[in-house]
């Protein structure tokens, strides 16, 4: 019997049980869809987490406070000591020492209450230099950010997140007052969303003011900062960056680099740290997932196994005509690859419209690869054929007597 | 006339944990080309061994059985298949016909296995079944046919291949009356046109339609003689 033939033979008997044949898909269409989708959630996350790093700004490196790790080898916590100082951001902004970095901006923050007659709303002050705007890859809505000018006179104007403006005004927040610990302020502009999703509210939840000004307001000693962005000069020369601040700042500070007091962070250190995260996550339910897959080519050769002796008399009439062993192998193992087959494509398609379906119903994205599904399809077929091998050989090592005979 | 089946001093033995049964002691028998033979016997003489191994289904202890010249005794399983396919034709009681599949394509069954192509394996099997008088039920499953016209189905299967021996087992065993006259007619046209025609049966009114019989008991070929 040739191929097509066999295939055609395979074909008809998986349509003449049709019900049996779709409940026996079932654990591998069950297994496909969940492995496709679990592997999309994973990618999906990650992806979501580079959009939202990226947002922060493109080539940017944060310079913070403390170590992230004493020479005991303990964990300083992340921003516990107040080491760095405005000094260091301008140290680090001369181009002469550091040439690699474009803009710097120094930013302090503090939780403060911002008044507009009865309204009252507690957010985020954030004092910096009018390179924040940049280096944050923020944009205004309305108004203008404040000037080298003002920042340098500490002028008390101040630029309001888009929440933080709804909040405290009804109309255009521009031109319009609001008073922080007894301190008059201009409103002069108000920042764009910063188009990342729910779960970075604050990043539009916010009031920037002049760094002088917002260490006034606050009470801030106006010369330790909370944290240094720097904007690298190109993304390539990045590295370069990195390790020039550190040079530059484990010299102002008089250590070394094993033991320094700050902390320097990259988008990328960002990225991986939240995607070793999800990778863990996404293994760990791809890994439930592919059992389950397992579980299915489990149930194929249940399946198999029963129709072997369902059609004994069938595989004894088969034989008695001609068909050698090798020919009813063929037959039963290209039927059970069919149910592993026919079974992942149906779990691709489920797990297609799933990718369409879930994502606003649990508000995660899910990014389909086409490695993950051609990689699933993969999978069902050789599901197929090694749990088809037994029940197959069974069938063959029948001798037609024995298959005839039977009742 | 030459011989299609050549016995000799064949032996088949089973061997079931400590019982060893002797189903068949040394027969020699020899079946010419164009004969139509009946082989009858009370169950457990050994009747249905001698079937299994005139039909390849089964290779004697030891022996020697020649199929159309050809020694058969000592033929893997792979082997057995082709000799089966090409020159046996198989007749069962139960008709053994595939219930998914209509009539021509249950005939042109053992063309797929000879490697016929699609075509000329439907053209063929046509001419069968019109050969049994059933052209107009090729389309028909064997559910939608009598007992009678299935046992037809099935003579028309073995003779596809134009094999050189024509096996009946108990082919009448599961008809009725007028049936099973209508398929033993059939034998005996088969036979007037030159089919070599092997027929197992217990029923000697079925044996009377033979040419000869042999007489099988407890694992011999007791007499071999006209009917």
């Amino acid at each position: 019997m040739n191929w097509p033939e066999t295939f055609r033979t395979g074909a008809e008997a998986v349509q003449a049980h049709r019900l049996r044949s779709i409940l026996t898909m079932l654990g591998i269409i069950i297994g496909v869809s969940s492995v496709i989708l679990t592997v999309g959630l994973g990618q999906g996350a990650q992806d979501e987490v580079k959009k939202q790093i990226d947002s922060l700004g493109s080539n940017l490196l944060v310079v913070s406070p403390g170590s992230t790790t004493s020479t005991s080898g303990v964990r300083g916590g992340f921003g516990s000591a107040s080491t760095l100082t405005l000094a260091d951001a301008q140290a680090i902004a001369d181009r002469s020492v550091v040439p690699d970095v474009e803009r710097v901006a120094p930013v302090t923050s503090s939780s403060v209450s911002l008044v507009n007659g009865t309204t009252n709303w507690t957010t985020t002050l954030v004092g910096s230099t009018a390179d924040w705007l940049p280096v944050r890859s923020r944009t205004l809505e309305s108004g203008r950010f404040f000037t080298r000018a003002e920042v340098a006179s500490s002028a008390p104007v101040v630029v309001l997140g888009a929440d933080t403006a709804s909040e405290l005004f009804t109309g255009s927040a521009v031109g319009q007052r609001v008073t922080v610990n007894g301190t008059s302020l201009t409103v002069i502009g108000v920042l764009a969303t910063s188009g990342s999703s729910s779960s970075e509210a604050s990043q539009d939840d916010t009031a920037v003011a002049p760094l002088g000004l917002a260490n006034s307001v606050t009470g801030g000693t106006g010369v330790s900062v909370s944290s240094i962005y720097v904007e690298g000069a190109q993304e390539a020369t990045l590295g370069a960056a990195y390790q020039e601040i550190q040079a530059l700042l484990a010299n102002l500070h008089g250590v070394t680099t094993a033991d320094a007091d700050f902390t320097i962070t990259s988008q990328e250190a960002l990225i991986d740290t939240a995607n070793s995260t999800n990778r863990t996550l996404t293994v760990l339910l791809g890994g439930v997932a592919a059992i389950s897959l397992l579980v299915g080519g489990i149930g194929v050769m249940n399946i198999m196994l029963v129709s072997v002796t369902e059609r004994i008399r069938e595989i004894g009439l088969r034989k008695a005509l001609g068909a050698t062993p090798r020919s009813i192998r063929r037959q039963f193992l290209v039927e059970a690859s069919m149910l592993g087959f026919a079974g992942g494509l149906v779990g691709v398609v489920l797990s297609v419209i799933g990718a369409r379906v879930l994502p606003p119903l649990i508000d995660q994205p899910v990014s389909l690869s086409l490695l993950a599904i051609a990689a699933a399809l993969v999978t069902a077929l050789a599901l197929g054929i090694g749990f088809g091998v037994y029940p197959a050989s069974r069938a063959a090592r029948l001798t037609p007597i024995e298959a005839l005979r039977s009742e | 006339m030459s011989a299609i089946i050549e016995l000799e001093a064949v032996r088949k033995t089973y061997e079931t944990g400590i019982v060893r049964v002797d189903a068949l002691r040394g027969v020699d028998a020899e079946i010419a080309e164009g004969e139509y033979v009946a082989v009858i016997g009370p169950s457990g003489s050994g009747k249905s061994t001698l079937m299994h191994i005139l039909g390849c289904l089964d290779v004697p202890t030891s022996g020697s059985y020649h199929l159309a010249g050809q020694d058969v005794s000592a033929m893997t399983e792979a082997e057995l298949a082709e000799v089966r396919n090409r020159r046996i034709g198989f007749v069962f009681q139960q008709f053994n016909l595939l219930a998914s599949m209509p009539a021509w394509r249950n005939v042109e069954l053992p063309l797929v296995y000879a490697g016929v192509s699609r075509p000329e394996r439907r053209e063929r099997a046509l001419a069968a079944l019109e050969r049994v008088g059933l052209a107009d039920r090729a389309d028909h499953k064997p559910g939608e046919l009598s007992g009678g016209q299935q046992q037809r189905v099935a003579v028309a299967r073995a003779l596809v291949t134009e094999p050189a021996l024509l096996l009946a087992d108990e082919p009448t065993g599961n008809l009725d009356s007028e049936s099973t006259v209508d398929v033993l007619n059939l034998f005996d046209e088969l036979s007037r046109l030159g089919r070599t025609i092997v027929l197992i049966t217990h029923e000697h009114d079925v044996a009377a339609r033979a040419s000869r019989r042999l007489v099988v008991r407890d694992g011999n070929i007791m007499t071999a003689g006209a009917a």
